[in-house]
């Protein structure tokens, strides 16, 4: 969009203006996940920019609150640091358990809906497949009905048939709220597939496993790929769900997360908020990687 | 022979299983779950090898009655307000309690005589006396300070932002004593619809400053922040932020409301002979008199008063700091369990609507 | 070959089947074989979402607290149009409390009726205490008791309740009550609160999606128009925050916008506000608005930008040489296009923004709460779960209307995330 060599001074001016205008709303966009980061390694227990800080010395700055990540919680924060205090962190630590727990409810989450959500989409993308719209509506309707219905639908089913307080009922709904994240992804990649590869693969005498295996499942790997992300992004980010259905045993990043703002927001916060920024930035740098990956696969050459 | 072999290991290890419990106690988080960590269930897990978790809400009563209706009971005691205790004991959400597992004084006088009148009731036990007063930033006021429950709604003279507990109960007493009414009649005006509504009209005037805090650990957060100038608050946080982190608050007793706070067992809990065991523990004498070594409460023994002793920085005199210290309670309320458990639901319903408006 | 003049040839497969057949079965066990590989997720949904929901929403049209406790006056509302009781109604009443008041679940009993009416709960849990000690005539013991029993709205509530299955909780969620004479009628002003709450959620989130609108279109027209390597690189500030987080862009307002926060720092130091006239930007709605139009903005962007990318600039460089002005050009050449990215976003913006609960619970204080908070308040903390479940109803019909106009518009197929 350069300037056309028409353009009069008012659209000059408008030309900048707009460039500034831009970059304002982009700093809008990021500044509030940038200005957390520096604001964790801050030696006080306060939420803005101390002197020290702004004139870079480094008595400003510290690791304190990443240090008491692994301590808050244990039975002897103080003890020295061998062997068994790492034992110690690892069995009691509030936020080495909370992570433990996001984890392993994010990836059971994560292959129930990937698994699921894929042989599904494979299903949708077929031209022949029948109410297609109306099935497609439903699967993605967790996306789209409000959080707080859900949780509370959740809350009263699970009480009845005892799965309340458990991993295996936490890890069914959050399943659930991953699929449409997957059937998007997925369906979409297939849209883009050619299925004259798959008639390719038969009339040279590939059966249908083999055709799966050998033809389709290369191709939308990217695409089955971003959805288990997101799928599991999803689960990882999820607190309302875990608030009403898990017990004090399925305590994720995000409900710890929950109890701390809600109480008082320790720089401790802001260390985990940095760790979750940089973990975001990765996935998003895989999802990138993928996306060009499948459209260098599918002939399209990015500029 | 064989099978008889294997039965009864089976049943061993299901003996075993059982006895393997953990109690959880589910209770407010921050400074007084600290206290009860360091005064109850360290020792208790100490003394008997049961496993203990605690558990935090804003206020326990909710989620246990949540929990109780939806037949989804996942804790095992729970640390409640007095009224609260007597309301869902009512309502049969608290299993009763047997009054013969509470221990008797260290001293030797039965448990019955050695709890404070009315302490011990069909489904609860009280541990501490609490008090919810006010407190104040003292860099915001250096000199003349607020003194009153008056001047806590007096925006003119101390002008800033205050915080109260999101609900009814106490901030509708508080505001007939900030607006005259002497503590002894404040229960009867407050029965009356004109005594609500003047209640009303009282927090009315403070509406528009008033950031609503739920979590009892939020009041020395939003003071230490500068979110507010003052607020109201359970005096052991405010004595907590005060005496061990230092901070510059100044509590101000007068109009202050003062309540038991106990320990239950709800309905259904999973591990009820272990719940019961740790009730007999934690209501013991040296234990409550351990607790008001981390917090100001005061215990709810007889027997445990004489052993109260200094702050765990083994210099700060506790009794000056407690609720039922003399100089505190110059104009204080003892807040009417009757009162509320009757009227809790209409009150805070009111308050809803009236926040909301 | 013989009859290929008497008759058209029916065109057949190998196997001799006529090919019409053929195809037509052919096609069936295509569908079957589609539609056999998305029923397991189709059940799984449906078992792990739908049916609770909707078990949920049933308790909106029901609620046994009273029926199941207080069998004899329901027989004796059974037999009786009459709205006025007689002894044999006091008589069924007492004796229903007495069972109450053993079971302990009087208190259940009256908060259902509480619903009705505001402030009798404590008539029937005091009632209840005291009806062993109660002895016929049962009508003047209940009226020495209190003599607000006597009521005809109480008896109307009691009656109403006496069947579990009721919409009294839809007229509530509507800031309906019963009136004195038994019938609804408006709530008094000052409790009424439902409406107003949809109404601000809606507001809300009108103004949210606008502004959504407002910042996402520049965004979305400079990603479309710049050069692709430029564009995937700016791209990124846009998708970063849509995989940050909630929690931390959450905490990343609270820790900007607080009174001792980031922002007002920043303005105290360069003067523009003193330190006694810090801003109040939290806790309030304006903190809703700031932070949810952050968190929605990617949701509008994306689909504006796919929609501006496919437009082909040439049309806007024939408006210009034919004589149209920048603006015109603008207004009546791109922005028409963009159309369909517009609706897109918003209403995808708009229908989260209407069910959001977290980011308000957290900087909403108490007049930037949504519907959503007040569904979760009589969830956890009033446990009035019929209404909630009514309001939940309510809130879900009009998402479910939107989701039926996204797809009526966009294509729930043509949904994309990033």
């Amino acid at each position: 969009m350069a300037l056309p060599v028409y353009a009069d001074p008012l659209e000059r001016i408008w030309y900048y203006t707009y460039r500034v205008i831009c970059a304002l709303i982009f700093i809008f966009l990021i500044a509030p996940i940038l200005i957390i980061m520096p604001l964790s390694f801050n030696v006080e227990p306060y939420f803005t920019f101390t002197s020290e800080m702004l004139a870079f010395d480094p008595a400003g700055y510290s690791m304190r609150w990443y240090d008491n990540l692994l301590t808050f919680g244990t039975a002897a924060p103080d003890a020295v640091r061998d062997s068994s205090w790492w034992a110690d962190v690892w069995a009691n630590a509030k936020w080495v358990q909370a992570a433990k727990n996001s984890i392993i409810v994010g990836f059971f989450a994560t292959i129930v809906a990937t698994v699921l959500g894929t042989i599904a989409a494979m299903g949708l993308s077929r031209p022949e497949m029948p109410y297609r719209k109306l099935i497609m509506a439903i699967l993605i309707s967790p996306m789209i009905v409000p959080i707080i219905i859900t949780a509370t639908g959740l809350f009263f089913f699970y009480s009845k048939i005892g799965l309340s307080g458990s991993y295996f009922g936490l890890v069914l709904a959050h399943a659930t709220l991953g699929i449409p994240f997957v059937i998007i992804t997925v369906t979409a990649t297939m849209m883009g597939f050619d299925r004259s590869l798959i008639r390719a693969a038969q009339n040279l005498g590939a059966g249908p496993v083999t055709t799966f295996f050998k033809v389709q499942l290369p191709l939308i790997t990217p695409g089955v790929v971003s959805g288990a992300l997101f799928a599991f992004v999803t689960s990882f980010d999820e607190v309302v769900v875990v608030l009403f259905i898990g017990s004090h045993e399925q305590q994720t990043i995000p409900r710890q997360m929950w109890n701390g703002i809600r109480e008082q927001i320790s720089p401790s916060i802001l260390a985990v908020a940095t760790i979750l920024v940089i973990f975001s930035v990765c996935l998003l740098a895989v999802v990138e990687l993928l996306r060009r990956r499948s459209e260098r696969m599918r002939g399209v050459t990015p500029g | 022979m064989k099978n008889l072999l294997i039965l009864s290991t089976a049943l061993t290890s299901f003996a075993y299983a059982a006895t393997a419990e953990e109690v959880v106690l589910l209770s407010w988080g921050g400074s007084y779950g600290k206290s009860q960590t360091e005064a109850y269930l360290k020792p208790f897990t100490a003394e008997t090898g049961i496993k203990t978790t605690m558990v935090d809400a804003d206020n326990p009563a909710t989620p246990i009655k949540a929990m109780v209706e939806a037949n989804n009971v996942t804790v095992d005691v729970v640390d409640l307000e007095f009224a609260d205790a007597v309301r869902l004991c009512d309502e049969g959400l608290l299993e009763p309690l047997d009054k013969s597992i509470l221990a008797d004084g260290a001293d030797g006088t039965p448990a019955m005589d050695d709890f404070l009148p009315g302490a011990v009731t069909d489904c609860s036990v009280a541990t501490i006396v609490f008090s919810q007063m006010y407190a104040y930033d003292n860099t915001k006021f250096p000199e003349n300070g607020p003194t009153t429950m008056a001047d806590f709604f007096n925006l003119e003279a101390f002008p800033g932002k205050r915080a109260m507990r999101k609900g009814a109960k106490a901030n509708l007493e508080m505001a007939l004593m900030a607006d005259g009414v002497p503590a002894g009649e404040v229960y009867t005006v407050l029965a009356t619809p004109e005594g609500v509504d003047r209640a009303f009209a009282m927090l009315d005037k403070v509406k528009n400053d008033m950031v609503w805090w739920e979590a009892g650990a939020q009041p020395p957060q939003l003071l230490a922040d500068g979110e507010v100038v003052m607020s109201t608050a359970y005096n052991g946080r405010i004595f907590a932020a005060a005496v061990s982190e230092g901070k510059p608050f100044t509590s101000v007793w007068d109009g202050q409301v003062y309540e038991y706070d106990v320990l239950a067992i709800p309905k259904g809990a999973k591990n009820m002979e272990a719940a019961q065991k740790f009730i007999t523990f934690a209501t013991g004498t040296q234990r409550l008199a351990d607790q008001a070594k981390y917090i100001s409460y005061g215990p709810a023994r007889k027997s445990s008063g004489p052993l109260v002793g200094l702050f765990e920085d083994g210099k700060t005199e506790m009794g000056p700091f407690m609720p039922t210290a003399e100089a505190n309670l110059t104009n204080a309320l003892a807040s009417d369990f009757e009162f509320w458990a009757d009227r809790d639901t209409q009150l805070n319903e009111r308050f809803n609507a009236w926040l909301l408006n | 070959m013989s009859n290929s003049d008497t008759a058209p040839e029916i065109l057949r497969t190998v196997d001799g089947q006529p090919l019409k057949e053929a195809l037509t079965r052919a096609s069936r066990s295509a569908r079957i074989r589609a539609f056999l590989l998305v029923l397991p997720l189709l059940v799984f949904v449906l078992l792990t979402f739908v049916v609770p929901i909707g078990q949920m929403l049933s308790r909106s049209v029901v609620d046994e607290k009273f029926s199941e406790n207080m069998l004899q006056l329901g027989a004796w509302f059974a037999e009786n149009d009459s709205l006025i009781p007689d002894e044999a109604a006091y008589a069924a009443l007492v004796a229903d409390l007495k069972v109450a008041s053993a079971q302990r679940s009087a208190g259940n009993v009256g908060t259902r009726i509480n619903y009705e009416l505001p402030g009798t709960r404590s008539m029937f849990t005091s009632a209840a205490r005291r009806a062993d000690e109660m002895a016929p005539p049962f009508k003047e013991a209940m009226l020495a008791q209190d003599p607000k029993w006597a009521r005809p709205d109480l008896w109307a509530a009691m009656r109403s309740a006496s069947a579990a299955a009721t919409l009294n909780f839809y007229q509530a969620a509507l800031d309906r009550q019963i009136g004195a004479d038994g019938t609804f009628e408006a709530a008094p002003e000052n409790v009424q609160i439902y409406v107003k709450l949809f109404i601000r959620t809606f507001v809300l989130s009108v103004v949210i999606t606008g502004l959504c609108l407002l910042l996402g279109f520049p965004i979305a027209h400079l990603l479309a128009t710049l050069p692709l390597r430029y564009a995937s690189l700016l791209m990124i500030l846009v998708l970063l925050p849509f995989w940050t987080s909630l929690l931390v862009r959450t905490t990343s307002w609270m820790v900007l916008l607080q009174g001792q926060g980031v922002i007002n720092d920043l303005l105290v130091w360069a003067g523009i506000v003193g330190d006694d006239g810090r801003l109040e930007m939290m806790y309030n709605q304006t903190g809703t608005i700031i932070a949810m139009t952050h968190i929605l903005l990617p949701f509008m962007i994306l689909p504006l930008y796919s929609v501006m990318k496919t437009i082909p600039p040439s049309y806007a460089r024939a408006a210009r040489s034919l004589g149209a002005t920048s603006w015109t050009t603008f207004r009546r050449i791109y922005l028409p296009q963009t159309v369909s990215g517009i609706g897109a976003g918003g209403i995808l913006c708009f229908i989260l923004a209407v069910g959001y609960y977290i980011t308000p619970a957290l900087v909403g204080g108490a007049d930037g709460t949504l519907i959503s908070n007040q569904i979760a308040f009589h969830m956890q903390k009033s446990l009035n779960w019929s209404l909630a479940a009514a309001l939940a109803a309510m809130l879900l019909a009009s998402v479910l209307v939107l989701y039926w106009a996204y797809d009526r518009m966009v294509g729930i197929d043509n949904m994309k995330l990033g």
